[in-house]
């Protein structure tokens, strides 16, 4: 079996935060503890939508220590295949789902003497479990978060309640930007920098810090990318053999998956590399999205993340 | 069942000894008639009953001994328990694990009482019941690393897991196979492992460290590795080679049988929850020659296996200098008879050596 140990669980709470977010809360269903995390963990979610199994990462944004409930928060993407807009519309208090063990991509750096924390929209999630393992051990820190407007700014009153101090709060909407390169001349030797956001903000600060001559290995950014739809396209499973249609609403590692095919994963969003697939043969276009692989490999046409990646042509076989 | 503890010594006059039921679950290394490198990964969920792979900390008849030998090292050389001041979080990560496994694995030798962050451990083996704040340095004689490992069979490397690699920033490590914690604290995957022959050119670490980086909570690994040793030492340490090394030229063929011990390390993985480090401990079994070839199946392997390995491996692993004398010894329990697949000795089913 793929991906991490599943756990079963309950819907214990739902609270919709604004007109995108919801927060939703588990608790396992035989009423046992669930294994502690640390901060910046995710999990991922299995829907069942229909004939489709959804498996969505989503952050875990509780206390780490806390064993008795995980909570996540989800942005409703309307433009999206449909797992968020399953999750908002579908998902009741009480329902029983299943989800992974917690898996971590964005871990804090222990040596780290300050963590600063560089936040936009519902990138939030993952700083807020690390806040509180942070707090718990009275480590340094700082945070600094970008909304679009006020009314969609998911826990700014708990953060400027709780850590008045550490707390900085950007609203688009009235023109409030992070002045990064100034934030960043300022930090104290010994500090590292953590981005999560869109993928234009994760650029933007990664390029910045380079360009201040900061070392990479004290920038960490987390992007899941939600796979996107596309055109159907037609693969060959050699191992298995098999022949799979890939349907426009659905990814290429779920498609696998639809036809019984066992296939490694872990983040199902081109960050953590699991799924990484040999291409045998093709004729035609990839359309590769993942964070994973290098441009020459993205180019040599021999390798494919199936989470998020998709093809256009006439012929794909894979080693699977 | 009950464990009965051997007064025993790894060291003067090395009255180490297994009992027939630590033969019959020694782990032997091979599973067929030859040896070479492999990520030789499986999970860590049990096995067969009594095995050493049952319960996720084995506990057998040396540990209490083992646990003697550990604090004599540890007086002589305080270096071979480090901590980089990061790791101690992934310290308290292991101290949890071990307590909640052993207390449920060998209810009858391990109870952990708790009651939030007050915990109470009784180590009936060891004679200790202490109590202390979880997550509270300041109520534990030890760090939380060096407390729990000073209880714990095996050496334990925690490795910190960042920039794609894995570093060895903490550890214990007083039973290994020649190498030193002092040395390469510090160090990440590739620069520990830059002495071993073979093994680079076969991409075996770019892949092994993939694997290891990808080890999820909840879904421990395991493999096997050998090596050999004369006398049964815990402590084959660079920092001590000038008293062990020399014992390697004490073997002759009378005693050869008695001296010369299989060295066998069970290699754990485990991701740790609250700091995301990965804790490697590496258990060392010991079963000498003339034990080892009780069970016919083994003898006729080993003999095979000694025979056809490469010459850099037996450099590496430090007996090329003894491998004729071995042989002579060796060659005495293979009749040419084919194995069974498979590590297990399969003694009921296994014909008995052919005699002349």
């Amino acid at each position: 079996m793929s991906g991490a140990e599943k756990i079963a669980v309950k819907v214990a709470d739902i609270v919709p935060l604004n007109d995108l977010v919801t927060r939703f809360k588990f608790e396992r269903v035989d009423g046992g503890l669930l294994p502690t995390f640390s901060g910046g963990a995710h999990t991922v979610v299995e829907m069942q939508d229909g004939d489709i199994t959804r498996l969505n990462p989503y952050s875990l944004m509780s206390d780490p220590m806390d064993q008795s409930a995980y909570t996540i928060s989800v942005r409703r993407d309307d433009e999206g295949r449909g797992g968020s807009l399953f999750l908002h519309r579908n998902v009741k208090v009480g329902d029983e789902m299943t989800i992974s063990y917690p898996v971590n991509l964005f871990s804090l750096d222990l040596r780290a003497r300050k963590h600063l924390f560089l936040a936009g929209g519902i990138g939030i999630t993952p700083f807020l479990a690390q806040i509180k393992q942070l707090e718990r051990f009275n480590g340094r820190w700082e945070l600094h978060y970008a909304c679009r407007t006020k009314s969609l700014g998911s826990y700014v009153d708990e953060l400027t309640t709780k850590h008045p101090n550490e707390t900085h709060i950007y609203y688009d909407d009235q023109k409030q930007t992070i002045d990064l390169k100034n934030l960043l001349d300022g930090q104290p030797l010994g500090t590292h920098v953590y981005v999560c956001g869109p993928k234009g903000m994760i650029d933007w600060v990664r390029k910045t810090a380079e360009a201040e001559g900061w070392p990479r290995e004290a920038i960490h950014y987390e992007e899941f990318l939600a796979p996107q739809p596309g055109k159907p396209f037609e693969v060959k499973l050699a191992v298995s053999n098999k022949v799979i249609q890939v349907g426009e609403h659905e990814s290429l590692l779920e498609a696998i998956e639809r036809a019984g095919v066992d296939a490694p994963y872990l983040c199902r969003g081109g960050a953590c590399g699991q799924c990484e697939t040999d291409v045998i043969d093709y004729s035609g276009q990839f359309i590769h999205r993942d964070h994973w692989l290098e441009d020459e490999e993205h180019a040599s046409g021999k390798k494919i993340m199936p989470c998020v990646s998709r093809f256009e042509g006439k012929t794909l076989v894979l080693d699977r | 069942m009950t464990i009965q503890f051997n007064d025993e010594t790894f060291r003067d006059d090395y009255s180490f000894h297994n009992s027939d039921w630590a033969i019959k679950r020694f782990p032997f290394p091979f599973h067929e008639d030859s040896y070479m490198y492999s990520v030789n990964m499986e999970q860590h969920r049990g096995g067969p009953e009594g095995s050493i792979y049952e319960k996720r900390f084995d506990v057998d008849e040396h540990y209490v001994a083992e646990m003697r030998d550990r604090a004599m090292v540890l007086a002589d050389d305080p270096l071979r328990c480090q901590s980089l001041p990061h790791m101690t979080l992934a310290g308290w990560d292991l101290l949890e694990l071990i307590m909640v496994s052993k207390s449920e694995d060998y209810p009858d030798l391990f109870e952990l009482h708790r009651d939030g962050n007050n915990w109470r451990w009784i180590n009936k083996p060891l004679g200790i019941d202490d109590s202390f704040v979880f997550l509270d340095e300041t109520t534990l004689p030890y760090g939380p690393m060096e407390y729990i490992t000073r209880q714990a069979q095996g050496d334990f490397c925690v490795l910190d897991q960042r920039d794609d690699n894995l570093w060895m920033d903490a550890g214990m490590v007083t039973t290994q196979a020649d190498w030193s914690l002092d040395f390469d604290i510090g160090m990440n995957f590739f620069e520990w492992h830059a002495p071993v022959p073979l093994a680079h050119e076969k991409g075996i670490f770019v892949r092994a460290l993939k694997f290891l980086l990808n080890i999820q909570q909840g879904a421990p690994a395991r493999r096997l590795n050998w090596t050999m040793t004369v006398n049964p030492l815990l402590d084959t340490s660079p920092e001590n080679y000038h008293k062990w090394g020399i014992q390697k030229t004490t073997l002759t063929p009378e005693n050869i049988g008695a001296k010369q011990h299989l060295r066998v390390e069970l290699q754990t993985f485990f991701r740790l929850p609250r700091s995301n480090a990965l804790v490697f401990p590496i258990r060392c079994y010991l079963c000498s020659f003339q034990d080892l070839m009780t069970m016919p199946k083994w003898g006729r392997r080993l003999h095979r296996v000694v025979r056809d390995l490469p010459d850099e491996l037996a450099t590496y692993k430090g007996f090329i200098d003894n491998r004729p004398m071995m042989l002579d010894y060796l060659s005495q329990f293979d009749d040419g008879l084919p194995t069974s697949p498979g590590i297990w000795p399969d003694a009921e089913t296994e014909p008995a050596l052919k005699s002349g």
